[in-house]
């Protein structure tokens, strides 16, 4: 991800917090977070293990409200909003007028008249800005980032960690679900959702308490394990469980079908935003899709590198990395539909070689139930 | 934490001269940069490098990075033992983690690397500039 030179680096409330904690900081997308604390590979098995603690309040937040609040979300993301209960949250796409992704998010429904989005940290004043292009509803469109701190904690070992903090019966809220409660004596939007595979919530309040609700969390879950965890974890954690980062799998030049969100893309619902181009596409079917593989070499395939096929580029590495929990160096790629079916051998181009990998089921790593 | 016997690169690599015989690795700031190493790649035994030449890379989770040559010489040995234990990188980078062994060719580039007081001036102004 790039940042233009002369933009403000963006802080968390956090931002102190990380730096006395000695995390190692890096710019992503324009916000000075941490990548790391104790190393990615710790981080990363406490989380799958025990119970990882992240500060993503670099998230956006976006806020609809007024009585075609639905018809605004309806109209700008592919997803059916229409189905989703008071208090539940999906998964959706942004669409370009074109079927792309302007973005990807959470749609959480809080009331008929109230949507709450949870959109990418990089892209949430142009999502905020592209909203407010198609909003001919007369919805009230709220750029509310500033307003949130939004902490993750994620593992096994969350639930039991948080409960004490909050009277909300957590075991209640079922996975994609929210509720509002307190939690540590603070108002907060409390969700069953997260980016890594695993069990656990994601909280969102006001930043003013972001200090006391992050070192009240760490000592608490101390004893079990939990670990405060960069974006590089996050990153790992979110591939191993074959989730796609706006960016790398999705951007505005691939579609739904191409990415293997098909699931997420509900064009009986009505009409949206390039409802018309990926109607055809999903009729014509599309040239490249988004696979899984695992290196066979001991190479590490990294995100960029080409596919190759007979000594040819026909396709991208989107992201690739070692999978610190199941050890093996794994990726997601761009290919032709051809060489998409599991188990077919690809060659990835590293440094000048061809190192080979295979086609496997994504995700790479499931949760044991 | 820098031995003083030792000359670095401000690319972060190290070499220790004992008869003729450098020894070479990555420095700790290096190690710390980098994060968990958890692949190494190296050149094998006779490979003739020049000063500032790339001759391997050593990759942690989220990154690459190029090892160089401090000096220009044969590689004599490489330190095996990091194909299964990369992560000796990060314990120990100016011992046991050592990357390869060189036949010094031309002794006075040696003159052109920093001593232990240079490179410890040289990574605190850059941590300086990463804290802003």
């Amino acid at each position: 991800m790039t940042t233009p030179a002369t933009a403000e680096v963006r802080k968390t409330a956090l931002n102190l917090t990380h730096r006395r904690m000695g995390a190692k900081m890096v710019n992503f997308g324009g916000w000075d977070m941490p990548v790391e604390y104790s190393g990615i590979i710790s981080e990363h098995v406490a989380t799958r293990t025990a119970a990882g603690l992240f500060d993503v309040s670099h998230m956006g937040e976006i806020e609809l409200r007024g009585p075609q609040a639905l018809d605004l979300v309806q109209k700008v993301t592919c997803n059916n909003a229409a189905k989703l209960a008071i208090g539940q949250a999906q998964y959706s796409g942004l669409m370009t007028p074109q079927g792309t992704f302007e973005d990807d998010l959470l749609v959480h429904k809080v009331s008929d008249t109230h949507y709450f989005l949870c959109v990418n940290a990089a892209n949430q004043d142009k999502d905020w800005e592209h909203i407010r292009r198609h909003n001919t509803f007369g919805v009230e469109v709220e750029n509310a980032g500033v307003r949130y701190t939004q902490l993750a904690i994620q593992g096994p070992k969350a639930l039991g960690i948080l409960q004490p903090f909050t009277t909300v019966p957590l075991e209640s809220i079922k996975y994609y679900r929210f509720t509002f409660g307190k939690v540590n004596g603070v108002d907060c939007l409390i969700a069953r959702t997260g980016y890594t595979g695993e069990d656990g919530f994601e909280i969102y309040f006001a930043p003013e308490h972001s200090e006391k609700m992050w070192y009240d969390l760490l000592e608490a879950g101390q004893p079990d394990g939990l670990l405060p965890c960069g974006l590089g974890a996050r990153n790992t954690l979110r591939l191993e469980a074959g989730m796609c980062l706006y960016g790398n799998e999705i951007d505005d030049t691939t579609t739904v079908w191409e990415a293997n969100l098909g699931w997420i893309c509900k064009l009986d619902k009505g009409d949206f935003l390039g409802h018309e181009v990926l109607l055809r596409q999903k009729e014509r079917g599309s040239d490249r899709i988004l696979v899984g593989f695992e290196m066979q070499d001991r190479l590490i395939a990294r995100d960029g590198c080409p596919i190759l096929a007979g000594g040819k580029q026909v396709g991208h590495v989107t992201s690739g990395s070692p999978a610190p929990f199941l050890k093996r160096n794994i990726g997601m790629a761009y290919v032709p539909r051809a060489l998409s079916a599991v188990g077919t051998e690809i060659q990835v181009g590293i440094r000048g070689n061809q190192a080979a990998a295979r086609v496997v089921p994504t995700p790479f790593y499931k949760r044991p139930k | 934490m820098y031995p003083s016997n030792y000359r670095y690169t401000k690319e972060h690599e190290w070499i220790r001269i004992e008869n003729g015989i450098g020894t070479v690795g990555i420095t700790d700031y290096a190690q710390h940069e980098l994060g968990d190493v958890v692949f190494v790649e190296l050149p094998k035994a006779g490979a003739k490098l020049s000063a500032g030449q790339s001759f391997g890379t050593v990759e942690s989770v989220k990154a690459v990075s190029e090892i160089y040559s401090p000096v220009s010489g044969e590689v004599l040995e490489t330190n095996t033992s990091l194909a299964n234990e990369p992560e000796k990188i990060n314990k120990d980078p100016h011992g046991a983690a050592w990357l390869i062994k060189l036949k010094i060719a031309n002794a006075a580039e040696l003159n052109t690397l920093m001593d232990a007081a240079a490179y410890q001036t040289y990574i605190s102004e850059k941590q300086k500039e990463a804290a802003h």
